[in-house]
């Protein structure tokens, strides 16, 4: 098997691929996305400790 | 061992931290191997040839659509009833990674579906039934964040969807109950020399495929929990202590 043949897919690369493309999407958009979700919080925590300082101080 | 304590959501915090890694470890190892088996090990299929191997990502991909459901649902159920907060926050955090897992599934269907049935869609019972899981997760979604009060949002969304928990056996089924263009369930279907009525060979991939996303899902299911307990216990000393600069 050579790899023009493998990227064929026998004719369905674009079905296979698009599958396995959308795949690695999904999982890439679900890590940053959690990660984007956990740094906007801690910024937010952060900004509002600062206030509070602030408001002690 | 106490189990409890890691019900505390400070507790629960620090343990899934040292979680993740593991966790994600695991799931690279079994993704690159499933992918190997999927791709290269496994042979074309007798009737659909290459185009069989969009299966490895779209049957773990629907099955987690349906097992993340019912994990949202089961926490959602036990926040409601207990009033345990980990719970509700376990809930809140399924319900993205439910909604991406589902929508995969929905496009690796209509990729398989078009040149297998000639068709990208159609409105038959598998995959509106499917179609309306998504929308459960978006509602779900939706619903507790139109809700400012997380404890009022987590009872509402539990309730959302403990009452979409219908939808998963007619999900299951439909391939039975109605006529429809989607293949009946061919893994848990024992044909008539006892084994499942799929080759060892398509099996593996797809087995470990499944336990990969299976992983996956606990890694994500673990930042989103980190991040939602900053977030709701973001009132209480230690917390304060944890993001000071």
């Amino acid at each position: 098997m050579n790899w023009s043949e493998f990227f064929a897919m026998g004719g369905y690369g674009l079905y296979v691929w698009g599958s396995y493309g959308m795949a690695v999407l999904v999982l890439v958009f679900n890590i940053l996305a959690a990660r984007r979700r956990g740094n906007n919080v801690r910024r937010e925590l952060q900004a509002t400790t600062h206030l509070n300082q602030a408001e002690t101080e | 061992m106490q189990f409890h304590k890691y019900a505390s959501p400070k507790v629960f915090y620090v343990f899934a931290g040292q979680l993740i890694p593991w966790f994600a470890i695991a799931t690279l190892v079994l993704l690159g191997y499933g992918l190997y088996q999927g791709l290269f090990v496994a042979p074309p299929d007798y009737q659909q040839g290459e185009s069989v191997r969009i299966m490895f990502i779209h049957v773990p991909a629907a099955w987690m659509s349906m097992f993340v459901y019912m994990v949202m649902a089961t926490a959602g159920a036990i926040g409601l009833i207990w009033n345990i907060r980990l719970a509700d926050m376990a809930a809140t955090a399924s319900a993205p990674i439910g909604a991406s897992f589902t929508l995969l599934a929905l496009v690796t269907g209509s990729l398989w579906g078009k040149p297998m049935w000639g068709t990208w869609w159609a409105w038959d019972a598998r995959l509106t039934s499917e179609l309306l899981l998504f929308f459960l997760y978006l509602g779900f979604m939706a619903l507790q964040a139109a809700i400012d009060d997380p404890r009022r949002a987590s009872r509402a969304g539990a309730l959302l969807a403990l009452v979409g928990v219908v939808n998963i056996p007619v999900i299951h089924f439909s391939v039975q109950w109605w006529n429809t263009l989607h293949q009946p369930a061919s893994v848990s279907a024992i044909n008539k020399i006892g084994a499942p009525a799929i080759h060892p060979s398509m099996l593996t991939p797809l087995l470990i495929m499944a336990v990969a996303f299976t992983l996956f899902f606990a890694v994500v299911l673990l930042m989103r929990m980190r991040a939602e307990i900053l977030h709701r216990e973001r009132h209480t000393g230690w917390v304060a202590e944890l993001v000071k600069p």
